[in-house]
């Protein structure tokens, strides 16, 4: 044994690439496709995809003359799949890149710990926005998850019939529910009560329930519905009523999932703007209270300050940046934190 | 299975082996007045019909099967034996539109009478599965508790430790699990889950033990392992098996009864019951004799 492999000639070619050759191929490609960008003065953008084209190309060329057709197509799947991949990161990449190095300049403590109240030009801060968003949010997410885990809880476990498949009908409907149209129910809602011209935060937090209760309603379901009946009929045959099976044996073994749901659903709603524009109006200073009028949020925050710039336009427009960021950060922390509960709480599930 | 764990597998087997030998008779249950060989319950059908909507699907089972005894149900596949063993327990309404005619009897008592509360019947006729299926959020103690805990019986944590442990010396796995109970059910091997589910079916003191095919999803060890276990079990549970497994049947059974299906489709019938002995070397029927000596099926 030992020594070269002994080429056995099963038709076409049947060497092998030596290993890592396709990042030295793309290594390759990327110094040659830096120096004909760099010549002729092409962006970085353009860079890449001669880059890509240039690898692709040449490892297809080369797998081809020594591996034979059928593992030079597999390459060149695999490489274009993955660049693929690579362009659909560009816009992300190119957007988180835009908010941090432009938030970045009013990203500082002031920003953090001061509201707009008596700002007139520079400085100034989004802390009054942020604690609304928080608040806004949160009473959304309190309205909302409780609903959306025990609708999810009757599809599954209990519905039957005509009633499940009403609910599950209209769950599809609220799914698609635009979410100015949500804000519009929500004012449409508290003004029957209060009047026209009325501006809740509490109103804003309705509007954001709506978009909400849905999403948690198909992430729950989605869970409920891979613990394995298996575990329930264990329940069962040890006599446990079935409200108990889904309390203590079904509830627990999906909750890393429904709490990832339900992280990513505030994550969803966290950043809207247009019901909140109409629901929570915009104000200056700090409001805590949900119940008692106009409540500043991130989202309005950002959009106000960039379309209404005041004088030096710049103060506003780099303020609305970093409210950007901010916003951007709180979203990915939710995430960051749905991602630690699943792989922290999660249970294996076997099918 | 690692080398450690299929040693100690091994160890089970051989009686003299190891300190599992001298704990083989579980101290009884408060659960259960009368000592551990208290007599457990018997069950009787009577022309019983087991239907999915309006499909027959097991046809006339009358058949009395033996306290403290193992009764083995052996059969083709799809003959319907595991559905009529979910019915024992009435684990087999819990599908749509499932449901029985005629009456099963526990010591005399209709456990279909429309006064009865299915899950009491399922607390004096418990269940083994044929996948192992411990709770994967709980751990190994978790898991044998889990019949006290999740029925909110108010026990102390002392009694509770004390019918852990019984259950799983009873279950034969307590050696091997006893400085690891606060580990996750799931870390466990094949046969040890299986164990497992029959300690968490026995710590709620059942009066009967139905298995359904209990080591089909398990190799020869552990089924000897199991096997082994289901005729200590019998001291203190009446116990019906499912098995595909005719040396199984022969091995483990007192009582064998043999479920048959004329065509796909037909009701599945028990065409015969009597002694294991009997059924296997000198069954009455032809059909009988047929199946176990391998000619069908």
């Amino acid at each position: 044994m030992g020594g070269n492999p002994v080429s056995i000639p099963f038709g076409e070619g049947s060497g092998l690439l030596p290993r890592r050759s396709g990042l030295f191929v793309f290594a390759a490609a990327a110094v040659a496709s830096g120096v004909l960008s760099f010549a002729l003065d092409l962006g970085p953008f353009v860079w890449l995809l001669i880059t890509g084209l240039i690898g692709l190309v040449t490892i297809a060329a080369w797998s081809l003359a020594v591996e034979g057709r059928r593992r030079a197509l597999d390459r060149v799947m695999t490489v274009a799949i993955m660049e693929v991949f690579v362009l659909a990161l560009v816009p992300l990449l190119s957007l988180l890149y835009t908010v941090v190095s432009e938030g970045l300049g009013r990203f500082d403590g002031d920003f953090m710990t001061s509201s707009m109240r008596g700002v007139l030009a520079e400085g100034g801060g989004a802390f009054h926005a942020a604690m609304g968003t928080f608040i806004i949010t949160a009473v959304a997410a309190a309205a909302a998850v409780p609903v959306g885990i025990l609708t999810a809880i009757y599809l599954v476990e209990y519905g039957k019939g005509r009633l499940k498949r009403a609910i599950t009908f209209f769950v599809d409907v609220m799914m698609g529910i635009p979410s100015i149209v949500a804000g519009l129910f929500a004012f449409a809602l508290f003004a029957l009560f209060f009047g026209p011209g009325i501006r809740l935060g509490v109103m804003g937090s309705v509007a954001l329930a709506v978009l909400m209760i849905p999403i948690v309603i198909r992430a729950t379901e989605e869970m409920l519905r891979v613990v394995p009946t298996s575990l329930r009929e264990a329940s069962y045959a040890l006599g446990v009523p079935k409200w108990l099976t889904v309390l203590r044996v079904v509830l627990p073994t999906a909750l890393a999932g429904i709490v990832t749901g339900v992280m990513l659903a505030i994550a969803r709603v966290i950043g809207e703007t247009a019901p909140l524009l109409i629901t929570t109006g915009s104000i200056d200073s700090l409001n805590l209270d949900p119940f008692d009028g106009r409540m500043a949020n991130l989202p309005v925050f950002v959009y106000e300050q960039y379309k209404f710039p005041g004088v030096p336009p710049e103060a506003y427009v780099e303020r609305a940046w970093a409210g950007a960021l901010l916003l951007i950060l709180m979203v990915m922390v939710l995430f960051l934190a749905a991602r630690f509960t699943a792989k922290r709480y999660g249970v294996e599930i076997r099918r | 299975m690692n080398l450690t764990e299929e040693k100690k597998e091994k160890e089970m087997l051989d009686p003299q082996a190891g300190p599992v030998a001298a704990t083989i008779e579980p101290p009884a249950g408060p659960a259960r007045s009368g000592g551990p060989d208290a007599q457990a319950k018997r069950i009787d059908t009577e022309q019983l019909n087991i239907y999915y909507g309006d499909f027959l699907a097991v046809k006339d089972v009358t058949v009395e099967i033996q306290p403290n005894r193992v009764t083995a149900l052996i059969g083709s596949s799809g003959c319907r034996k595991s559905t009529f063993l979910r019915s024992l327990n009435r684990m087999h309404e819990l599908i749509d539109g499932a449901r029985v005619e005629g009456s099963v009897l526990l010591d005399g008592a209709d456990i279909y009478a429309p006064s009865i509360d299915p899950v009491l019947v399922r607390r004096q006729v418990g269940m083994v599965f044929q996948q192992p299926n411990p709770f994967p959020t709980m751990s190994i103690y978790e898991n044998t508790a889990a019949g006290l805990r999740l029925n909110r019986r108010r026990l102390k944590k002392t009694e509770v430790d004390l019918i852990v442990e019984r259950s799983l010396r009873g279950a034969h796995l307590w050696e091997e699990v006893k400085d690891r109970l606060d580990e996750p059910a799931g870390a466990l091997s094949g046969g040890q889950q299986q164990r497992l589910c029959i300690a968490r079916a026995t710590a709620i003191e059942p009066e009967v033990l139905l298995m359904d095919e209990p080591c089909s999803a398990l190799d020869p060890i552990a089924t000897l392992a199991i096997e082994d276990l289901i005729n200590d079990l019998k001291k203190r549970f009446t116990i019906v098996i499912v098995t595909h497994n005719m040396q199984q049947a022969a091995r483990a059974s007192d009582f064998t009864g043999f479920f048959n299906i004329e065509r796909s489709g037909d009701p599945g019938q028990l065409v015969e019951i009597d002694e294991t002995e009997k059924i296997f070397s000198n069954p009455t029927l032809k059909e009988t004799e047929d199946y176990v000596s391998g000619r069908f099926g």
